[in-house]
């Protein structure tokens, strides 16, 4: 028993100053967890969903080429070549007769099918091209300014580089391909932000007065949503002036499918504002003063502008596929200007389908980017609201 | 339910008005009328045109009243059944439309029985198998289907079904059966050639239709009701079909709001490209010729088409779903 007492430790007393908050004192990784901002919480939640991100990343890449299309593109938009007039893709070889040559493609020559009246391209497997990189081919005038003849790929001295076929006038399908990225990938986004101001004004008015602009608006968006959206395009389109510069219908059209297209978004709005503006924080801002301009765009947008964004990504490939129909139909956009869209005018027979099938391959860019608008979109939506877990 | 009846009747004819109202402001958008483009193109053949001859023709198509009085003539004229008179084709719309706003309304049904018929089993199968490989390549396929433009795939389907099975190209039957009085092998031939467009519409709007009744049942799948049934020994198909099924279907109904405009768009320019005797093609010349009687009447009707699909999914809704009834009659 006393031996016991002798090991018993003396009462110890640690003199050195103690914080009572040290045990809730965070790591420096939890803290970074703890304390992250709205924005960066959403970062991290939209990095985890993979197809959102890769999705992302190509539509980063489509949108920074249209400013290098001129030297992306290994023609001209408008370069003819007479003597290739629908002359199917040209494969990239590498090889030639077992020995390694560096991309190049075989050189064409074509003889007339008497019978179909139509000309046969056969590969002449003597005489290779090979593509030359970083060299000087067609001159064009960047973003028609700045003049120049510096292309990313050329085709051989005196070759052809046709990888995606040419149409009825010997014009390169991929280089109008690329160039076409230009306005179909703007359409989108110059809509887009017409059909957001519309919303968010006319959403807000809705949602923030209630009552009779709230019938109004309301009424509005029913009828609207209750007309067909590609007959109402067609028929605002028909209504554009014939003597419009092609630059002036391309405005117009865009401002056409913005006009039609706000409804989502304004129906968005204005049930968050119903929501919000009688919250607390609404209210002190509107006795501290405040005028509702700003008490709708700084105190009550800002809490569901992420939501915004993500409906909005959503909504513009509809409007990528509307200017592309419009256009299909002779109603949209005119050549010059060369859109997707004014490309696929070129397929528009069966005859096409049958006999040309490359003149249909700048619809796969149009698949692309509506697909990565919508992955995107999607993963915007789930990133949007942080902290609900899933 | 009779009080929610009359009130949803009485929303839609305001409705209506408006949208004829708006579908005159734009028909009368484009400078000029049918006669300034016609006078032009007789000038372009170089004919001469009197003045006179002008003023009759203005005054004979009531085209020197004011548009007021013009909207009104032709509203009433609707209300009435006469749709006016097409100055291209010098007859009434009515007679000039014939049943392509029949065909334009068989196209749209069979495309939504279709769109159903597709998203039902794939949507269940998607949400009762999440994140397996047959979800992501389904839901794959559908975004697929969303994000193809239409008219190129019915061109691509057009040339396969001619290939392979012979289909004559463009029309919805075979050209001999054209004028021929309704027989059995005309409803065939009518059969054999819907398909195309049926598909090619009903795409668009099944990938929607599917990823809405997979986040529906995904919701209804996690309720407590289910777990306990499951808990009690409910065999996993009784209890799948037995309640969170029912509760998931009602975006079928309640999405004809939005899937009957998306199929009646899709239909216009699908009808255009199959060159389909329904109103899209028709819509598009009388467009482009200012043939402005025709074009508001094919509008009217494509929007009508759609107002009175909602009321009658509203209706439907009402009445399998109680709840809605008791919300009062405006969706909000």
């Amino acid at each position: 028993m006393s031996a016991a007492k002798q090991d018993r430790l003396e009462h110890f007393v640690s003199t050195a100053p103690f914080d009572p908050y040290s045990i809730e004192a965070l790591t420096a990784e939890q803290e970074r967890y703890y304390m992250a901002s709205q924005w960066r919480m959403m970062w991290w939640r939209f990095k985890r969903h993979r197809l959102a991100v890769v999705s992302g990343l190509i539509l980063l890449v489509m949108y920074l080429s249209i400013l290098a299309s001129e030297i992306l593109a290994p023609y001209n938009l408008h370069s003819r070549h007479t003597d290739f007039i629908y002359a199917p893709p040209q494969a990239i070889h590498l090889f030639h007769e077992g020995r390694f040559e560096g991309p190049f493609v075989y050189s064409y020559s074509f003889e007339l099918d008497m019978e179909n009246l139509r000309r046969v391209y056969k590969e002449d497997l003597d005489e290779i091209q090979k593509l030359r990189f970083f060299c000087l081919g067609d001159a064009y005038k960047w973003m028609g300014l700045i003049p120049g003849s510096f292309h990313l790929v050329c085709p051989a001295e005196d070759g052809t580089l046709f990888l995606a076929g040419t149409d009825r006038l010997g014009r390169d399908v991929l280089s109008r391909m690329i160039y076409g990225a230009r306005i179909s990938l703007t359409v989108g986004l110059i809509g887009i932000a017409i059909s957001f101001i519309i919303g968010i004004v006319l959403g807000g008015l809705a949602g923030y007065y209630g009552g009779w602009a709230d019938s109004i608006v309301q009424r509005l968006i029913e009828i609207i949503r209750s007309f067909p959206e590609l007959p109402l395009w067609m028929a605002l389109s028909a209504a554009l002036p014939v003597t419009w510069s092609p630059v002036g219908v391309f405005l117009g059209i865009t401002v056409i499918l913005g006009l039609v297209d706000w409804t989502g978004l304004a129906r968005a709005v204005r049930s968050k504002l119903l929501a919000l503006r009688e919250e607390d924080f609404a209210t002190a801002a509107v006795l501290m003063g405040a005028r509702p301009a700003r008490v709708i765009g700084r105190h009550l947008l800002p809490n569901f502008m992420s939501h915004l964004i993500a409906s909005a990504t959503l909504s513009i490939p509809s409007m990528i596929l509307g200017e592309t129909a419009l256009s299909f139909l002779g109603l949209g956009l005119r050549p010059p200007v060369t859109s997707w869209g004014v490309l696929l005018t070129e397929a528009q027979n069966i005859n096409a389908v049958a006999l040309y099938p490359w003149l249909m391959l700048p619809v796969l860019p149009v698949v692309v980017v509506v697909l990565a608008f919508n992955f995107l979109g999607d993963g915007l939506r789930d990133a949007a609201d942080p902290y609900k877990s899933d | 339910m009779f009080r929610f009846l009359i009130r949803r009747t009485l929303v839609m004819i305001p409705t209506l008005l408006v949208i004829s109202a708006m579908v005159f402001i734009i028909i009368q958008l484009p400078e000029g009328d049918y006669l300034t483009s016609y006078i032009t193109e007789l000038e372009a053949q170089g004919e001469k045109v009197s003045a006179e001859k002008i003023a009759f023709l203005r005054e004979q198509y009531g085209l020197d009243k004011p548009p007021i009085e013009q909207y009104f003539a032709w509203l009433f004229g609707m209300l009435r059944g006469n749709l006016g008179f097409s100055f291209e084709y010098n007859l009434p719309v009515s007679q000039v439309v014939g049943d392509r706003l029949f065909l334009s309304f068989l196209l749209s049904f069979s495309t939504i029985l279709f769109t159903w018929v597709v998203a039902f089993p794939i949507g269940v199968y998607s949400a009762t198998h999440q994140y397996s490989w047959g979800d992501h390549g389904l839901t794959f396929i559908g975004f697929l289907g969303l994000a193809t433009p239409n008219f190129l795939l019915a061109l691509v389907l057009l040339y396969f079904a001619n290939v392979v099975f012979g289909t004559s190209v463009g029309g919805l039957m075979d050209p001999q059966y054209l004028d021929q009085p309704m027989s059995w092998a005309k409803f065939l031939s009518v059969l054999e050639h819907l398909w195309i467009p049926v598909i090619v519409i009903g795409t668009s709007g099944t990938a929607g239709m599917i990823r809405r009744l997979r986040a529906n049942l995904l919701d209804e799948l996690q309720k407590q009701y289910v777990i306990t049934g499951r808990a009690k020994g409910l065999s996993p198909f009784k209890l799948l079909m037995k309640y969170p099924l029912r509760m998931a279907l009602n975006p079928f109904i309640a999405d004809i709001g939005n899937l009957l405009p998306q199929v009646v768009s899709g239909a216009a320019i699908v009808s255009v490209v199959l060159s389909l005797p329904t109103t899209g093609p028709m819509l598009l010349t009388a467009l482009q010729s200012q043939d402005m009687y025709l074009a508001g009447s094919f509008l009217m009707f494509l929007a009508a088409l759609t107002v009175v699909g909602m009321f009658l999914s509203d209706l439907a809704l009402a009445a399998l779903d109680p709840r809605i009834r008791l919300e009062g009659g405006l969706r909000r």
